[in-house]
């Protein structure tokens, strides 16, 4: 076998260097989130819970962390009916309109974010919507429907239209047929695009920057802001617990598909 | 995949496709109102104030502060794409020809960093590399070093980084495509009598091409209006497009001269979308995010 062989082994090597450099940040905020001392010294010190003490026991973090929940629960729960409203009618339409329905839907993907975080910014200073809730929650369900719509319009392309024309043909009207028939059968994609679409309003920044203030203000404007300034370990206890909580959506996400699949 | 049965009457295929259209129409009417709309006043706010104006343009094309910011965007967007592609190349390829199990382990450490915040990451290469950082501590630990090195607040730590960021989306279309080249054409090649390296050029990456094709623009067109990497890593240095125009916006309340800047940056991405569209559908680029 020519499996210890130099270009082989150069190439693994590599390769493994690749990974640690896209994991190796990510992990590295745990240990400091855990650090006694403000400053990273390596090797590290003691462990300390400090920075989560300190996270917690802040007013201006924890109204943060508040509103960053409730956004992404908004947008969800906005976000997650619309795109799987919409994605339904670009499955089931061959209308040539659908087809630029959908790249229109598509659009918050297309366009770079800051543009969309200034034009949203010069409406809602014109409509009064700056540092409002529902400006926050808007903003959000906008970038959030793609995720929805890509993730059930393909769970709907593995999905047999004709089992709902059955549920119709047996006297089921339009929509209990697709209560009944279709929405089971797609649940999987339906999460994945609803998981996807709280992480998107939950890590959402740019746009927050510009358009929440006050009292509502979500956990990464206040984290952006802060880091501006200075290196607070209090940002890696909150990144810490931000990107548990993605990794565990993410999880139940691929399980969910997994099962579907 | 529509219902058309050929008892279907044309009215009863009209009222189907008004209901098709009404149930697309709230996500529609979000899109337009928060995208469309804001985006629609930029450009309209770019070329009007007090009567029609090129002015903004004008500066865009005359002051220097204008086309270095834009040449600097392309150059580093140029730069993180190449970068990533002779990084994200090899471990696509690795994924797609190991067996399962550490083709999972290794999506899944690509898929990881992905679905973390971004600001997290920023965050995290901020403390990696600053002076009393991580890597400074490390190496001269190691004594590597004596004085640690300016590794952050300039445009070393903004490229580090956006390629960190940017890379699972290169990997992920071009695993997406190797994935689905057979094996069995590599091992009629072997059969053929050719070397594990000539198959690979002559094959493989051919075939691989539509995924570099996929991941690069979308790397590149992502990279051009990066926003927080540059403004966190930058130091105030790397001056991208995207800081320009939260700057003119947040500093000195110029719209106009933002509006402009953010349209020249829409055109730009659009331009290149619509020139890979005609090789590859856009869908696929775009599927990956």
């Amino acid at each position: 076998m020519k499996t210890f062989s130099l270009p082989r082994i150069v190439f693994v090597v590599f390769c493994a260097l690749v990974l640690l450099y896209l994991i190796l940040p990510v992990l590295i905020i745990v240990p400091m989130s855990f650090s006694s001392t403000r400053f990273l010294t390596f090797p590290p010190p003691s462990l300390s819970l400090r920075w989560y003490e300190e996270y917690i026991g802040n007013a201006a973090w924890m109204q943060a962390t508040r509103v960053t929940f409730a956004v992404a629960a908004l947008t969800v729960l906005i976000a997650t009916p619309l795109g799987v409203a919409a994605a339904y009618a670009i499955s089931n339409s061959k209308m040539r309109i659908m087809r630029i329905v959908h790249m229109m839907l598509m659009l918050p993907l297309v366009v770079p974010i800051i543009i969309t975080a200034v034009g949203i910014f010069f409406v809602y200073a014109k409509i009064g919507l700056v540092a409002t809730m529902s400006g926050l929650v808007l903003a959000n369900v906008m970038l959030g429907l793609p995720y929805v719509i890509t993730s059930v319009v393909a769970g709907l392309q593995s999905f047999d239209p004709a089992q709902e024309m059955v549920a119709r043909s047996l006297g089921m009207n339009r929509l209990r047929s697709f209560f009944a028939v279709t929405l089971p059968q797609i649940k999987a994609s339906v999460l994945t695009g609803a998981i996807f679409a709280f992480i998107s309003a939950m890590d959402e920044t740019v746009v927050g920057l510009f358009i929440s203030g006050g009292q509502y203000q979500p956990l990464t404007k206040r984290m952006f802001t802060a880091l501006r300034d200075e290196i607070d370990p209090t940002i890696a206890a909150i990144s810490t617990l931000m990107t548990a909580a993605s990794f565990l959506l993410v999880l139940i996400a691929s399980t969910r598909q997994k099962k579907s699949g | 995949m529509t219902h058309s049965t050929p008892d279907l009457s044309l009215r009863h295929h009209r009222r189907e496709q008004g209901l098709m259209l009404a149930l697309a129409s709230p996500a529609l009417l979000v899109i337009l109102l928060l995208i469309v709309l804001p985006v629609g006043w930029l450009a309209w706010q770019s070329i009007y104030h007090d009567g029609f104006t090129l002015e903004n343009y004008r500066r865009i094309f005359s002051e220097a502060i204008y086309w270095r910011s834009f040449s600097l965007t392309f150059q580093i967007s140029l730069l993180v794409t190449v970068l990533a592609l002779l990084l994200g190349y090899p471990i696509a390829y690795a994924a797609s020809v190991v067996p399962k199990g550490w083709s999972v382990l290794i999506l899944a450490l690509v898929i990881l960093p992905f679905w973390t915040s971004v600001l997290v990451r920023a965050y995290a290469w901020l403390a990696l590399l600053q002076r009393t950082g991580v890597v400074n501590q490390f190496l001269q630990y190691l004594g590597v070093i004596d004085e640690p090195l300016a590794l952050v607040h300039n445009t070393f730590g903004t490229v580090v980084a956006t390629v960190h960021i940017l890379l699972p989306f290169m990997v992920l279309p071009l695993y997406a495509t190797m994935q689905k080249i057979p094996h069995d054409l590599m091992q009629a090649g072997a059969s053929l009598g050719g070397s594990p390296s000539h198959t690979f050029w002559r094959i493989f990456l051919p075939l691989s091409l539509p995924g570099v094709l996929a991941g690069t623009t979308l790397v590149f067109v992502l990279c051009l209006g990066f926003y927080i990497t540059p403004e966190l890593l930058g130091g105030g240095r790397t001056v991208m497009v995207s800081l320009l125009v939260s700057r003119n916006v947040e500093l000195y309340d110029q719209w106009g001269a933002a509006s402009a800047v953010g349209v020249v940056l829409l055109l730009s991405v659009l331009v290149i979308f619509l020139i890979v569209g005609r090789f590859i559908p856009l869908d696929r680029i775009l599927g990956q995010k």
